[in-house]
């Protein structure tokens, strides 16, 4: 008897928690909007080849042409088709969000729990360089690491991730220093469990909801991100259309064409708001309380 | 500061691409391209260039940009310098004069349009690129209403008037994300406020609700917000290297973004040494301005 229900706690909590999730998305109407819309960027992302009227890069002589059946969101200067730039752009946009959150998450995750884990040294060592990290804005460390990598997609990745280390370190060692007080972890050290047993398969997954929290806020951070070093000439390269660079290119000719400075910035909006409103959802059903 | 100083000159240094490449393009051979080098001191051993530059910057000396005219670092930098800090400056006045208000309204209102309103807005203004806003205003104020300019800096000293128009559209590009976040932050640190034990006290008194507001929620409700002052100056500088790109502003962010693409090092780490130590100030301001608002953080 005591064995069973000590068994199914975990598994009833973790239950809990999923419909929980459920019972809020019902009625939180913004987390639905943004997982609908990032839903449709999504599959715009993936079938692009297919959904794009035209080639992206493609130049004709319909330059400059407003809306119309044939170019749904008009041209640019060059003659090429906004509708289909902007979708091959949300490839870039949306793989560059989430791949630099994932290393960031994977990298500051282990170093945080690391340093909170085993204290001492360690921690000091690696808090220092957090600390030091922490002390600049994230957009100017990708601006000042692509100027010392140089351009182009893995560059720009890289950048990024690295930018946002200290974010989840922070957010994972801070956790992780209170869990580490707690019962169950004394109780798997009696029990002889590895250090790394106890921190990947009970520090860790207690550390999650935060963490999944600051995930959601730095994947728009990201997106963000991206799109102001492709704007400002530091993107992914000059003739891969991301959002960034058709605002750029555009940008001269604003006073024609309004449509090139109006659709790729609302692209950029739209998937930033819709993860925004799954944030907010996130962080009030995992109940965290944070800052921002 | 010092740390800092010492990663940006190393990091720059391995950099692929040669700078002398790059300005002799066609015009030069291998002895042009030495003595060039050489009157720049970039033959030197990377130690010995080290030393001299870390030696040169503790006199307020940056060395000389490599690349077009070959001005000063320092003289680039003190021209940059006050542009970034008015746009700066103005774009947290904005944030403070949209934010304040709006989280106290949606406090008070709460659950009704108004605070809906004002949430949909947090929303869009955390959400909108700095530079999208920037194109957008141009359009609308400059481009079409023909209100405002739609690029350029004027030095206080031609105007106090003049300076102000040319800053109107880039601070309020600059200030809007941040004025969300302070609108959300009040309504929330307010609705905890309002709920406390001492307010109840405060309101039994008779005290009017204005009163109440005033004097006693709002200095508490504040507190949080000051805390997040830190994010802003983030917020700030990064829109502000953005924003003075899309205005033509040759601030601090243009100087370093056009020291980027043309591969001038001295200009890049003179920019970068100064956004760092313009930021790490103003964060010590902060903690000082805390220590003053709030004693028990004194005390402690």
């Amino acid at each position: 008897m005591e064995q069973s229900t000590t068994l199914e706690k975990p598994v009833s909590a973790h239950r809990r928690r999923e419909n929980r999730l459920l019972a809020t998305l019902a009625k939180d109407k913004k987390a639905q909007f943004g997982l609908i819309v990032l839903g449709l960027f999504i599959f715009g992302a993936i079938f692009a080849p297919w959904l794009a009227p035209n080639d992206p890069n493609e130049m004709t002589l319909d330059m400059m042409v407003n809306i119309s059946g044939t170019h749904p969101l008009g041209t640019d200067d060059l003659g090429r088709d906004l509708l289909s730039r902007i979708l091959y752009g949300t490839r870039i946009s949306l793989l560059i969000g989430f791949s630099t959150v994932i290393i960031a998450l994977v990298v500051g995750v282990s170093l945080g729990i690391t340093a909170g884990y085993f204290g001492g040294r360690l921690d000091f060592i690696i808090m220092r360089y957090i600390d030091l990290q922490w002390a600049f804005p994230n957009f100017i460390i990708a601006v000042y690491l692509v100027a010392v990598f140089g351009t182009g997609l893995f560059n720009i990745i890289a950048a990024i991730s690295l930018a946002f280390i200290d974010d989840f370190a922070r957010v994972a060692r801070s956790m992780t220093l209170s869990i580490r007080e707690e019962q169950y972890i004394d109780a798997a050290r009696t029990l002889g469990f590895s250090d790394f047993r106890i921190l990947f398969g009970h520090i860790l997954p207690n550390t999650m909801p935060p963490i999944i929290v600051q995930a959601t806020v730095s994947v728009s951070y990201a997106i963000l991100g991206e799109a102001s070093l492709s704007f400002l000439g530091l993107g992914v390269s000059a003739d891969t259309p991301t959002w960034g660079l058709i605002l750029a290119d555009g940008r001269g000719f604003i006073s024609q064409a309004w449509w090139l400075g109006v659709f790729p910035g609302l692209a950029i909006m739209l998937v930033v708001l819709s993860i925004n409103f799954i944030g907010d959802w996130l962080r009030d059903a995992l109940d965290v309380r944070q800052a921002m | 500061m010092f740390v800092v100083a010492t990663l940006v000159f190393f990091m720059l240094r391995i950099v692929p691409g040669d700078p002398i490449a790059a300005m002799l393009a066609d015009a030069g051979g291998q002895e042009e391209v030495a003595a060039l080098r050489a009157k720049l001191g970039l033959d030197q051993p990377l130690v010995v260039q080290y030393f001299k530059w870390l030696g040169n910057v503790l006199q307020g000396d940056f060395g000389n940009s490599i690349y077009g005219s070959r001005q000063p670092v320092s003289t680039i930098l003190l021209e940059a310098l006050p542009r970034t800090m008015s746009l700066a400056f103005m774009g947290f006045v904005i944030a403070l004069v949209i934010g304040i208000p709006a989280g106290i309204i949606s406090a008070m209102r709460r659950n009704t349009p108004t605070d809906t309103a004002v949430s949909l807005f947090a929303f869009l203004g955390l959400s909108m690129p700095d530079f999208w806003l920037a194109i957008l205003l141009i359009i609308v104020f400059a481009a079409n209403l023909q209100w405002l300019p739609a690029i350029g800096y004027v030095p206080m000293s031609d105007g106090l008037w003049l300076w102000f128009k040319h800053l109107i559209l880039p601070s309020i590009a600059v200030g809007t994300a941040f004025s969300a976040i302070i609108a959300r932050m009040i309504r929330s640190s307010l609705l905890e406020t309002l709920r406390a034990d001492y307010m109840r006290t405060a309101a039994s008194k008779g005290l009017s609700p204005r009163a109440l507001m005033m004097d006693h929620a709002l200095p508490n409700a504040m507190i949080p917000v000051i805390t997040v002052i830190g994010i802003a100056f983030a917020l700030l500088i990064s829109g502000a290297v953005v924003v003075e790109n899309v205005f033509a502003i040759k601030g601090l962010g243009r100087v370093l973004i056009e020291g980027i693409l043309n591969r001038d090092y001295p200009v890049v780490q003179g920019a970068v040494l100064v956004v760092s130590a313009f930021f790490v100030f103003s964060n010590m301001l902060v903690d000082l301005l805390y220590g003053m608002i709030d004693p028990r953080i004194r005390l402690s």
